[in-house]
């Protein structure tokens, strides 16, 4: 336990800044210097009643509980772009703001949801692995898959990930449409008012919307006896937004052809039926692991702390 | 429709087989044992007017000199690479092949293959399904793909449908070809050493003839380079294929997405072992849609051969 500050940090000290839990390496590299950071675990009775930030690497859980400890505090600050691990409800009741990684990931989300409705519907990965084994000497030509171009797509969630999955698709000459609380005027899609609809008319589902009280297991059986038979269910958003064992259970009995998952509903497990299905792709939540999108990120939490710090806009500010 | 005497080369594809077989009188080239073929079809010459044939079994000199009654070979591929084109000609044989049909879900895999291999998609699937979730500590990083750097080689068909997918991932595209097509979106290069050196990812999306053949070289390879990305759609035949293995395990090649190979079946033992290569089974073409659609296109290209039409989509 550090000793106690004596005194109020003098103007011209590196402003403290709590952390939830402990920074990436590259944030850490990068970030040191410019701020004083401390683990909100360990702050002391004078950090935490100091403290004006929460900086929450990852998906770390920040309750109610864990704010209500900090008295000063204006801004939670996250580092990923789903905000579901956050308590907004009382982070609206304190008034605090909150800030995410805005655009950072939307591009590598963006390709990874395509790379998996390919991978998924080609079959690319469990070919790959028939190659492998040395199948397709002893076995013959891989079975015949399915075709993507021109496939009806849905859309759930039409964010910054979103129309860039759209835009993707869309050069791969597929009929997209959409799903999301309100039609997006400018968005030159087809909206569509109710899931259950949008899978309907669709070939491939891809969710990338956020994790909130409305969305969750938004994809029960319904939406998926909707997609159906010869139906692909794609998920770079969040595990919670689908009905896990429904899902497991309709991929077991053929009521949906595939499906291609980056998250699951209690990371890091994956439900074991999944394991042995060639019709899925499966993924360990790594759709945004790439340098680029580290280092988007680490701009756009450094450059939310500096404007928070100096009383400019924030850059990425949720609305709670 | 006139009893055509067709035969098949190998079985290929269930309902082309079928069809053949419902609108044709169809011989069957496996029905004898491989030492037999050349007594089969020394017996079945003179009824034979057709060959039906694959990208791969293509037909060879030996094969069209062996059937005097030859007037059409239809090749159930794009690429005809494999058929003895000089010798239909003199012949006054007809042959065709399937374009088209089949571009998209070419164009479709060479970005899925792209993906996967600069994601790593396939080996992350590998990994969990061995029951191994990378730990926060460990995470593995891999290069975004979208707003890399893509040339193509060959902006035919199949290469202008990789293009505008790219377009799609903010891709700037560059491409080599023999003509420069002076594309406004795209940035030509007129060798394909400038063309790599330029790229990030490598696409061949050529047909394979002379001028093409090992195209993509040591020098192709090196220029490339161990951040760069091969991705081949078109023939095991257009890349040094040596090479390429030495260069991937020598890291001197960043990775590669691989549809076809020197020898299929047959895949290079040290490609198994790598984690930065996507391998697929010659399956570019390979969906249920587009099989359907090149075999209705040998089927219709038959019937107007039979008719006295037209031929729909004719390379001779």
């Amino acid at each position: 336990m550090p000793p106690p500050a004596l005194e109020p940090a003098a103007s011209g000290d590196k402003p403290l800044v709590l952390l939830a839990q402990p920074l990436f390496p590259e944030f850490a590299a990068a970030l040191k210097g410019r701020y004083r950071f401390v683990l909100a675990a360990d702050a002391d009775a004078a950090e935490a009643a100091e403290a004006r930030v929460l900086l929450v690497p990852g998906l770390k859980t920040v309750t109610a509980e864990h704010l209500d400890r900090l008295p000063a505090l204006g801004l939670v600050a996250a580092t990923s772009v789903g905000v579901d691990h956050v308590d907004l409800d009382a982070c609206r009741h304190r008034g605090l703001a909150v800030t995410n990684a805005g655009e950072a990931f939307a591009a590598d989300s963006a390709d990874y949801g395509v790379g998996l409705v390919l991978a998924v519907m080609r079959r690319v990965a469990a070919a790959d692995s028939y190659v492998r084994r040395g199948r397709w000497a002893t076995d013959g030509d891989y079975p015949l898959t399915t075709k993507v171009s021109g496939k009806r797509v849905g859309i759930v969630g039409l964010g910054r990930i979103g129309s860039l999955v759209a835009r993707r698709l869309a050069a791969f000459g597929c009929a997209v449409s959409y799903h999301s609380r309100s039609p997006k005027p400018s968005a030159p899609y087809r909206f569509v008012a109710t899931a259950r609809e949008l899978a309907a008319d669709s070939d491939v589902l891809v969710l990338s919307c956020a994790l909130t009280e409305e969305t969750r297991r938004m994809v029960n059986r319904e939406v998926l006896e909707a997609l159906g038979g010869g139906g692909v269910l794609v998920n770079v958003g969040r595990g919670g937004l689908v009905d896990e064992p429904e899902l497991v259970r309709c991929l077991r009995e053929g009521v949906i052809a595939g499906a291609g998952l980056d998250v699951y509903e209690n990371e890091p497990h994956v439900p074991p039926e999944l394991v042995d299905m060639d019709n899925v792709v499966l993924s360990d939540h790594r759709a945004v692991l790439t340098p680029e999108s580290i280092r988007g990120a680490l701009d756009m939490v450094a450059g939310n702390l500096d404007a928070f710090f100096a009383g400019r806009p924030l850059l990425s500010p949720v609305t709670l | 429709m006139e009893s055509l005497g067709v035969l098949m080369l190998d079985p290929m594809d269930d309902y082309l087989k079928q069809e053949l077989g419902r609108r044709f009188q169809l011989l069957r080239l496996w029905d004898a044992p491989p030492d037999r073929h050349d007594d089969f079809l020394r017996a079945n010459a003179e009824s034979i007017r057709a060959v039906v044939t694959g990208g791969g079994s293509g037909a060879d000199a030996a094969l069209i000199d062996a059937l005097p009654g030859l007037e059409i070979i239809a090749s159930y591929s794009v690429g005809v690479d494999r058929v003895d084109l000089p010798r239909c000609r003199e012949r006054g044989i007809r042959v065709t092949n399937t374009p088209g049909v089949l571009t998209d879900d070419v164009a479709d895999l060479a970005v899925g293959l792209a993906i996967a291999a600069l994601r790593r998609i396939p080996q992350a699937d590998r990994y969990l399904r061995a029951g191994q979730w990378k730990d926060n500590g460990d995470y593995p990083l891999t290069t975004r793909f979208s707003g890399k750097r893509v040339g193509i080689i060959g902006l035919g068909r199949i290469g202008l449908a990789i293009a505008k997918r790219g377009e799609g991932f903010d891709c700037p595209v560059s491409y080599y070809q023999r003509r420069d097509l002076a594309h406004a979106n795209y940035t030509y290069y007129p060798t394909v050493v400038e063309l790599a050196r330029n790229s990030d990812v490598l696409v061949v999306a050529c047909s394979l003839n002379e001028q093409s053949r090992r195209i993509v070289d040591r020098e192709v390879i090196e220029a490339l380079g161990p951040r760069g990305v091969l991705v081949n759609i078109g023939r095991g035949g257009h890349v040094d294929e040596p090479e390429l293995v030495s260069a991937l395990v020598d890291g001197r090649l960043g990775g590669a997405g691989l549809d076809v190979y020197a020898d299929e079946p047959d895949v290079p033992e040290a490609l198994m072992a790598l984690d930065n290569v996507v391998l697929a089974p010659h399956m570019g073409s390979g969906s249920l849609e587009t099989r359907t659609a090149m075999a209705d296109l040998v089927l219709g290209n038959l019937e107007a051969h039979v008719l006295k039409k037209p031929l729909l989509t004719p390379v001779v």
